[in-house]
């Protein structure tokens, strides 16, 4: 077990557990450790696991599963409404025959994303996570159960909306898409940095919007890059199919540069 | 709001634990909570009350240790701590891309008997 950072994935060496790195009295002692062995009355155990860690390895099960499959995944997150099931759903029809894509959808009750979803073409399957306020790991497994995998090569998981709770939750996907929509704000990436933080790609959305609600690109690219300076950025907007060319261009080459990196191991 | 799932994996691991030292009561859980792990600490104090109510870790005193976010400045070649999560270097103030730490969510130790 990985003592540093608490990650849940095996150490370079296992390290054994030592009470003491320096010399002081308990008697005199200023300050609070934990010792690895009885102290006063009771005893202390030195634990150093990550407290998600059945989620960590789970998900590394998922993406061991999906590696051998050839299937880029992505894990697409946001708050509610910034317009995640139709980008979604425009990206599978504009990538068409090019990338054959599938889609788990997450929510907490109803199935009407995936019914959305389902006018793509694709093969979609809903979790409906009832009060859950993000996916898991187990859940995306449950949920592969029951989706068309046959000649799949591009997975997209569609989060449930919301900025906070699904960036602790790793969920196996090779790619973290955060969308941001240009009626959110330009400062939200400063609101919720966390998310904003994991994001291998930002999607800026509803650029057909951008005038009515005095969006300022400059200032809101900038925020993204304080935040997350090496993440992919696209403009887009699914509902006029700008800038979604380049977004579905970049899905093929990371899945062609993914399968020549597997094709290798 | 997801405090209440990520108490109640931890809450797994302690009585796992504790059932494994073959202690009866738990009296202090020590946990490592990085600061871009976008969890808030008094809520997992909340979800830990609420949870650890008859288990043998009810009543134990829940200690968090923050870890702050650390990058490394590739241009200046050294970390730097992030107070604001801000992947800034505060000396030439390029931006990072590289987190070392203030992710982490671990269980450290606990106190039991």
């Amino acid at each position: 077990m990985c003592k540093e950072c608490g990650c849940g994935l095996p150490g370079e060496n296992p390290v054994g557990i030592s009470a003491h790195h320096h010399v002081h009295s308990h008697e005199e002692a200023d300050h609070e450790h934990p010792h690895g062995t009885v102290v006063g009355k009771h005893r202390i155990l030195e634990v150093h696991r990550a407290i998600l860690e059945k989620n960590d390895r789970l998900a590394e099960r998922n993406r061991g599963f999906f590696h051998a499959r050839g299937l880029l995944v992505l894990n697409v997150l946001s708050s509610p409404g910034s317009g995640k099931t139709t980008f979604i759903r425009e990206t599978v029809r504009s990538l068409g025959k090019r990338l054959k894509t599938g889609v788990i959808v997450g929510d907490l009750a109803t199935d009407n994303d995936a019914q959305r979803l389902r006018e793509s073409g694709a093969p979609v399957v809903q979790i409906t996570t009832g009060t859950v306020c993000h996916l898991e790991a187990e859940m995306v497994a449950n949920a592969l159960k029951q989706l068309d995998m046959n000649g799949l090569e591009l997975l997209i998981i569609e989060n449930v909306g919301n900025l906070v709770c699904p960036a602790s939750y790793d969920l196996g996907e090779d790619l973290r898409v955060v969308l941001l929509s240009v009626t959110e704000g330009e400062d939200k990436p400063l609101k919720y940095p966390p998310i904003f933080q994991s994001a291998g790609v930002a999607v800026i959305s509803k650029t057909d919007l951008a005038t009515a609600c005095d969006y300022d690109r400059k200032t809101a690219l900038a925020n993204l890059r304080r935040l997350t300076p090496k993440a992919h950025v696209f403009e887009t907007s699914a509902k006029t199919g700008q800038g979604m060319d380049a977004w579905c261009e970049f899905l093929i080459q990371q899945h062609k540069k993914l399968k020549l990196e597997w094709g290798n191991r | 709001m997801h405090e209440l799932s990520i108490m109640q994996s931890a809450l797994i691991q302690v009585l796992e634990q504790t059932r494994q030292a073959k202690a009866t009561r738990v009296y202090s859980i020590r946990l490592r909570i990085g600061v871009l792990s976008g969890v808030v600490p008094e809520a997992l104090q909340f979800a830990f009350e609420a949870l650890a109510d008859g288990t043998p870790a009810k009543g134990a005193k829940l200690v968090i240790e923050d870890v702050l976010a650390r990058f490394w400045c590739a241009t200046c070649k050294r970390e730097f701590k992030a107070t604001r999560m801000f992947a800034e270097c505060p000396d030439c103030h390029h931006p990072s891309a590289e987190l070392r730490a203030g992710r982490e969510m671990e269980l450290t130790s606990m106190e039991v008997d």
